[in-house]
């Protein structure tokens, strides 16, 4: 893990260290904290390192670089504060870096059974300054730290350096300028002095690098965003916010080379009702958002919905709520709304995406989804999916075929005449593009008649009514069952987990853990919503022995809707809504305690199962701790050298 | 190759859908619908490289009466509509209709930004002072202390000023009409849509059935003697700024725009307000996606992308 305040660099140095391993062959994980805010709160990256496929954090650290004292003793500076720092997280003989001038720190630290290994940043600073001709300027050169933290990382755990110096150098465009390599120097001189000092004495070591193969190291918005240049998006509409922003730069990003419009709009209503509307004009066309900007959205669902709009395809980064809630945390809070946001009965394909491989063939089959069924899609992913990233294969895009649906073609339309909302056999009428001579239709929100004019008719009404909500039993009907959900063991087992979106990784890694041969559990991942894949799951529900359903949000969204739809109530419910997302060790626990007749509903925070005293004396206990040690002025964010005020 | 289509000339009469129209007897709206048909068949546009957007409202009915590609939406969000289709398809003329209220209440944030973006698009304004679907409530445009015979009280807040609006969002062409002179209509309109970039036509609107201030022959009455309504152009009026480069005359235009658009003497002045000329969205889009310069982003391939250089940034 790396800690330290945000604007300091230190998801730059995780993510460095994630390629170089990644490049080395190390399957990685990397899942980071952080707050709504730019410069100076907390920020804290978990790098989970592993020579076979890893697909989660734990909450366990074995090695904590620090970046400052927050991340030692935590946050000091708030009435209530808003965490204990990261030493408690830390594994017996697990050992903390820190930089030598937060020593005082160190004594704060109520634990003997860690190693504490302080480094001289300062002092090696300065030589690297030194060598590149800048003495006497490692004041101004602070904002380095974050290479030497890197660095330190590197010696301790006994890695090479040179893939880390490649990769800083990437960070840099690549270019091997005079930035990067200071940064590269710096790095260097704190990786050969934790080297010499620290890689002995640690107590937990790198795995061997397993055989080098073709993989990526992504995260979920690049996943989503290259799902959606695979799928043809012409058009991507969005509004400013966390988490879900990363994934609309990264496709204007991409502009040019993909012939992709990244449309920013002055808010989510004109996000969805413009991508709506270039739907219709025949475009691909998908908006992003989370929670809050998706309760702007469902008016321009409705409005999809009503007209037979091919699309847009709608991802929710999910984060806390309610309102503005958490910003930049983990929540699973918007399921029941993406089920049910809109005014009447909307048809709307709803999935759930389980980790970033999926989420990038998700994104792909929602854009054939919208356009043959003539629907709005939402794909749920959330926080924890779109910011951690992950090693995974290269896609494959052998077996991906854009499918446009049903278009009007005018050289077959034998009477001249074009019913845009033409009652047909399963419900769906063929599309002109506009600018298409003979296409020319009506369509409007108000009911319409085939043809698309308003009307109130009861038996028109009746007919179209049928026509729109019978197109989720078509798609039902077609879309087939491993995209519906998935069985992860055989299901015949005493324990049967159910999850949905990232609780996903999560509960496959703690499975592996706790039961590498599947003879006590299985695992069912819900992967559609809506149309809820009812037939197909019951019996699997129905033959476990127990079901522990896993939710991350208060109200066991997940486990009521598949009440609704199946008539099963999971025995277990295991809910968790402090922000943060499911850990294996979180999910480890709370199945042995199901196994062992835990309580039909838990609260997990924290690695375990919390009763309802836990928060109360938590948060006493970090008030208490600030009232021991007493305020403490928030750490300073270095400017770049040079900076000009 | 010339195609039988592209040969065909058009008549208002080809642009009129073969339904009943619901608006009640003597409604200003018929004027203004005449006059899109109208100024489409003389810039002889095909009916179906048209698409016409309307809101909600007795107005945001009006696609239904277009025979062309026509979209009924939502309240306010004709701007976004408007925005979606022409972005799918630049080649396309794209007209959003909508009432008053749709535009300078609801989707006041939407006709904000529409200006600044500056389409090559036309918003047609249908503004009659009221609600009149909802049967008559005051909207933005009506003037404080004013009440029609629909309100229960006088307005306490003061009128929207529509062309000043216009102007301050940012769009590059702002005119004003009035409904029932249909002739002049027709040329503000056809200026509209020929201008490249966003047009706004605000349209003094009579609404016989809950409108009685603002009525047929309130418009047909004189100020001080003189007829209350009259054109820009009779006044040696210049809305066109010469030098687009040049920031001083655009405010000097801006400037006079604001004087006319608020006449102390309380006439009302038609016609164009303010007239610049500069490269649209789509323009500028075309520097970041070359591709448009050819064709509209509907026409461009999406079959034959090439994911791996993507993916091998992240290798």
């Amino acid at each position: 893990m790396i800690g330290g305040p945000q604007g300091s660099g230190i998801n730059v140095s995780a993510e460095i260290f994630a390629k170089a391993l990644s490049r080395a062959g190390y399957y990685v994980f990397g899942q980071i904290e952080y707050h709504s805010n730019i410069k100076g709160k907390h920020s804290a990256y978990r790098l989970r390192i592993s020579g076979e496929p890893v697909h989660s954090h734990v909450e366990t650290v074995h090695l904590l670089s620090a970046l400052d004292e927050e991340t030692l003793v935590g946050d000091l500076y708030h009435e209530f504060p808003a965490h204990p720092g990261h030493a408690h997280e830390l594994a017996p003989n697990g050992a903390i870096l820190y930089a030598e001038e937060n020593r005082k720190y160190i004594e704060w630290i109520e634990r003997d059974d860690i190693q504490f290994w302080e480094m001289p940043y300062a002092e090696l600073l300065e030589r690297a300054l030194t060598e590149m001709g800048k003495p006497g300027q490692a004041r101004a050169y602070r904002i380095m730290n974050n290479s030497m933290v890197l660095g330190a990382s590197v010696g301790a755990l006994g890695f090479d350096f040179e893939p880390v110096a490649e990769a800083i150098r990437d960070s840099f465009g690549g270019k091997a300028g005079k930035v990067a390599e200071m940064n590269v120097l710096a790095a260097r001189h704190a990786c050969d002095f934790a080297r010499e000092h620290f890689a002995a004495k640690t107590a937990y070591r790198l795995p061997d690098a397993p055989p080098r193969r073709e993989q990526v190291m992504i995260k979920g918005t690049q996943a989503v965003g290259i799902g959606k240049i695979q799928a043809g998006c012409g058009i991507q509409t969005y509004y400013p916010i966390s988490p879900a922003t990363d994934e609309s730069v990264y496709l204007e990003e991409n502009q040019a080379d993909h012939n992709l419009v990244v449309l920013q709009t002055e808010d989510e209503v004109s996000a969805i009702d413009s991508a709506v509307m270039a739907a219709h004009g025949g475009v691909r066309a998908s908006t992003s958002t989370s929670g809050p900007g998706f309760a702007l959205m469902p008016e321009g669902l409705g409005f999809a919905a009503i007209t037979e709009a091919p699309g847009p395809v709608v991802v929710i980064y999910q984060r806390g709520g309610p309102s503005t809630g958490l910003p930049t945390r983990w929540e699973q809070g918007d399921l029941t709304f993406a089920l049910s946001a809109g005014q009447g009965d909307i048809p709307r394909i709803v999935i759930a995406s389980g980790d970033i491989e999926e989420s990038f063939y998700d994104t792909f089959d929602a854009f054939n989804y919208a356009d043959r069924y003539q629907l709005p899609v939402i794909i749920l992913v959330d926080k924890h999916l779109s910011s951690s990233y992950q090693t995974i294969p290269v896609f494959d895009t052998s077996k991906l075929v854009i499918d446009r649906g049903p278009v009007f073609d005018a050289s077959k339309n034998g009477h001249g005449e074009f019913f845009r909302h033409a009652f047909t056999p399963n419900g769906v009428s063929p599309r002109s593009v506009p600018g298409q001579p003979g296409g020319a239709f009506w369509t409007t929100t108000d009911e319409h008649d085939p043809r698309g004019h308003i009307t109130e008719s009861i038996p028109n009404r009746l007919l179209m009514m049928e026509k729109r909500m019978g197109k989720l039993a078509l798609a039902a009907s077609e879309i087939p069952d491993e995209k519906k959900f998935r069985l992860v063991g055989s299901g015949r087992t005493p324990v049967l987990a159910l999850g949905w979106g990232s609780t996903k990784g999560a509960i496959v890694d703690a499975l592996r853990r706790i039961d590498p041969e599947g003879a006590t559990y299985s695992f069912l991942q819900i992967r559609i919503m809506r149309p809820f894949p009812t037939a197909e799951v019951l019996p699997i529900l129905q033959r476990a022995g127990k079901v522990v359903c896993f939710d991350g949000n208060f109200s066991e969204q997940l486990a009521q809707l598949v009440r609704s739809e199946t008539g099963f109530l999971p025995h277990h419910r295991v809910v968790k809504y402090d922000g943060r997302p499911f850990s294996e060790d979180e999910v480890v626990t709370a199945l042995e305690k199901a196994v062992s007749g835990g309580t039909e509903r838990m609260v997990v925070s924290g690695g375990r199962v919390v009763g309802p005293e836990f928060a109360r004396a938590e948060f006493d206990r970090m008030v208490e701790l600030r009232r021991k040690h007493g305020k403490m002025l928030p750490p300073m964010v270095p400017l770049p050298p040079g900076y000009n005020r | 190759m010339s195609t039988a289509a592209d040969l065909k000339t058009y008549t208002p009469q080809d642009y009129k859908a073969d339904i009943h129209n619901d608006w009640c007897p003597g409604c200003g709206d018929f004027g203004i619908l005449s006059a899109i048909q109208m100024a489409l068949a003389k810039l002889q546009i095909p009916p179906h490289q048209t698409a016409v957007v309307g809101g909600i409202g007795c107005s945001g009915k009006t696609p239904h009466y277009m025979n062309t590609y026509a979209f009924h939406t939502l309240h306010g969000r004709v701007m976004p509509s408007v925005t979606g289709m022409k972005l799918a398809n630049h080649e396309l003329t794209v007209i959003g209709v909508g009432g008053d209220g749709d535009a300078y209440g609801i989707g006041a944030g939407h006709f904000v930004s529409g200006g600044r973006r500056n389409l090559d698009i036309t918003y047609v304004v249908f503004n009659n002072d009221i609600y009149a679907l909802t049967k008559g409530q005051a909207s933005p445009t009506i003037g404080k202390g004013e009440k029609t015979k629909s309100m229960s009280e006088e307005s306490i807040m003061e009128a929207i000023n529509p062309m000043l609006l216009g102007i301050a969002c940012g769009y590059t062409f702002v005119a004003r009409g009035y409904a029932l002179d249909t002739k002049y209509l027709v040329e503000l309109i056809s200026q509209a849509i020929r201008h490249r970039g966003s047009a706004l036509v605000d349209v003094l609107q009579t609404c016989p059935t809950y409108n009685d201030l603002h009525s047929k022959t309130w418009y047909a009455g004189e100020v001080d003697g003189q007829p209350r309504l009259y054109k820009l152009e009779d006044t040696g009026y210049d809305p066109l700024v010469h030098n687009p480069a040049d920031p001083a005359e655009i405010t000097q235009k801006k400037a006079q725009a604001l004087l006319r658009s608020q006449d102390p003497s309380g006439r009302i002045a038609l016609g164009v307000y303010y007239k610049l000329e500069v490269p649209t969205y789509v323009d500028f889009l075309k520097e970041k996606i070359p591709a448009l310069e050819s064709s509209p982003l509907v026409d461009l391939d999406i079959y034959h992308r090439d994911i791996r250089p993507n993916l091998q940034k992240l290798m």
